[in-house]
């Protein structure tokens, strides 16, 4: 045997980097703590390495930290113990069983090898080295050893650790778990079997999908994006990635996607409560920005409905990302009483040439030529508010007042609770048919139409939600005539255009608990 | 075969689904051979035993060609269609 052993650099206990080759005989054994061979055979190593050491190097490389402490103080080990837990020199060399052990010449050369435990062999072996080195053997009694004992499969070749091993060694990107389904099993069912889906087929994200989806962005694969809860789990462009496939997107919705979770994934939007509560409550994403005409998202019509394929899958993936990596699901940590299907998808773009405002993402604070994603987290919607008759501006912002009274239950006014308004092109141009009618304006509006004496709010015979009876009797008559408008303030009122230009209907999305004992909406650039 | 990346954050273990168990035996049962040496024996001894525990079921016996490849698909199906549980077992 005179094939090279590969070369290593690895710290002993002390931290010392040992170097192999080292110009020195060599005796090199691999071993995993949890292994019953590795055990009978590391007090023979101890043994050689009192008897040759001087004139060899007797090294145990050990395949866990952890495990080398236990081997340590289990056998009093004194030979120089190496620490291979990241395996990356049991891969190197390549074989299969532990304990492996490898008598290598002074040139590097392998001159003898055994895997595992034949007496017979392991005695052939330390004939040979007893020869080479010139020496007497070393002082073992065989007769007391076993004559034959398995090794165990090497820790590198775990299925979970060798394909990842594998991948960093060819510099491929893919770090997940690889499954592998067998011909007879039908992939698709497999997928539904094993909890991957939201209901519906999903991508098989074989790695020749993901590696194309992860062309769409230039981030690197292994970059940890958020935490998602409820199991608290990074989750890196790859995973993300994945389920991007599994949702149907294309490479290029990518970078949204990204985004998206970032922006579900902050403390401030709160994607666990947004999951949890049993109110059924869903992030409703809208995208800005130049990226929307570049993949091709619908903004007008039917923007908030099925058949663009951007649309539906971004929304998807992001929900497949909160599922499969935040293992967030009904029955489980999702408490929906009734849900929605927003938990399916939600996604739309503003059509912002459409629009006589700013741009949501310029009304929050970005460039209009940045490409940036929304997050609201809604209970509710889209809720239509139809209007074909009003010709008057500041009727048709009443109408869309009014329309926004059902948020939560009619009857409860001056709720500090978010709601996003879809106001359609019709109805925009309505609002302008004299001209410029600023948002400021038309939340004035909404507020104006929809205040109502407090004394509205109480409980009473025909509803019990409201102010508790106890609470009215002690308010004054010019507390109650307090007229209340839906929203605690204006700043709750979103506002953005979509939609086609036939149609005077608009829509609303009703929000879950806002702040920070909910949601707050989040916003995030879309980078590539 | 097929390969896919895992989607989840990895902490459970991907496992194949396996039939929902009734905790109760009756109707065909079919015992699988793979053909490895003494196999027939293993399933010998277990029909005698079904066969005195369970009276009124039935025990029908079927092999694969060899142990080295999957079962035939032709084979399996008719399993499938006759048996209401099937053991596979082998012996070395």
């Amino acid at each position: 045997m005179t094939t090279d052993a590969p070369p290593f650099a690895l710290q002993d206990m002390t931290g010392e980097a040992r170097r192999f080759p080292s110009n020195r005989p060599s005796l090199i054994a691999f071993v995993k703590e949890d292994c019953h061979t590795c055990n009978l055979v590391a007090p023979l190593l101890e043994t050689f390495h009192r008897a040759w050491g001087e004139a060899a190097d007797v090294w145990l490389v050990g395949q866990t930290a952890d495990g080398n402490e236990i081997l340590k103080d289990r056998h009093g080990l004194t030979l120089p113990i190496l620490d291979d837990s990241a395996l990356r020199t049991s891969l190197a060399w390549a074989f299969d069983i532990v304990p492996a052990v490898y008598w290598i010449g002074p040139d590097g050369a392998r001159r003898a090898q055994v895997e595992g435990f034949v007496r017979e062999e392991w005695e052939q072996l330390t004939r040979q080295i007893a020869g080479d080195l010139k020496t007497p053997a070393a002082p073992v009694t065989w007769a007391d050893l076993p004559e034959w004992r398995p090794g165990c499969g090497s820790k590198h070749l775990d299925p979970d650790i060798h394909d990842r091993l594998l991948a960093e060694v060819d510099g491929s990107p893919i770090r997940a778990r690889r499954i592998e389904i067998a011909s007879a099993d039908d992939v698709d069912e497999f997928m539904f079997d094993q909890g991957f889906s939201d209901g519906l087929p999903v991508v098989a994200p074989t790695p020749e999908r993901v590696l194309r989806m992860l062309s769409g962005t230039t981030r690197g694969a292994q970059d940890i994006i958020a935490v998602v809860p409820p199991s608290m789990a990074p989750v890196t462009v790859e995973k993300i990635a994945i389920n991007a496939v599994m949702a149907g997107c294309k490479p290029e919705y990518l970078p949204v996607v990204i985004a998206a979770v970032e922006a579900v994934c902050t403390d401030e939007f709160n994607i666990h409560g947004v999951n949890a509560t049993t109110m059924g409550a869903s992030p409703v994403l809208v995208v800005n920005g130049p990226i929307r005409q570049r993949i091709g998202m619908n903004m007008k019509q039917a923007a908030l409905g099925n058949g663009n394929r951007a649309n539906a899958t971004i929304g998807r993936a992001v929900r497949l990302v909160v599922r499969n990596v935040g293992g967030a699901r009904p029955g489980g940590t999702d408490r929906s009483t009734l849900s929605s299907p927003m938990k399916f998808t939600m996604c739309f773009a503003e059509w912002e040439e459409g629009s006589p405002w700013d741009p949501l993402h310029v009304e929050r604070g970005f460039q209009r030529e940045d490409s940036v994603v929304t997050a609201f987290a809604m209970t509710s919607g889209p809720v239509q508010i139809v209007d074909q008759e009003s010709r008057q501006p500041d009727q048709i912002a009443g109408t869309l007042g009014l329309g926004l009274e059902g948020v939560f239950l009619s009857k409860i006014h001056r709720m500090p609770v978010d709601a996003l308004l879809v106001v359609c092109p019709e109805h925009v141009k309505t609002l302008t048919s004299d001209g410029d009618y600023p948002k400021a304006r038309l939340r004035e509006r909404i507020q104006a139409v929809t205040s109502r004496p407090l004394r509205e709010m109480v409980a009473n015979e025909v509803s019990g939600a409201g102010i508790p009876p106890a609470s009215a009797a002690k308010m004054t008559e010019v507390q109650l005539a307090t007229p209340s408008p839906k929203f605690a303030d204006g700043k709750f009122i979103h506002i953005v255009v979509a939609g086609s230009e036939a149609g005077k209907f608009s829509a609303a999305f009703h929000g879950w608990l806002t702040g920070s004992a909910g949601s707050a909406v989040v916003s995030k650039k879309i980078e590539g | 075969m097929t390969t896919i990346l895992d989607p989840t954050d990895e902490r459970v273990p991907v496992a194949r689904q396996i039939t929902p168990r009734t905790g109760e035996i009756s109707g065909v049962i079919g015992l699988l051979d793979i053909s490895k040496p003494r196999g027939n024996v293993l399933l010998d001894e277990l029909e005698r035993l079904l066969a005195a525990r369970y009276p009124n079921a039935e025990v029908r016996r079927y092999a694969k060609p060899t142990f080295a490849k999957p079962c035939p698909s032709d084979l399996r199906l008719q399993i499938k269609a006759e048996c209401n549980v099937l053991v596979e077992a082998l012996a070395d």
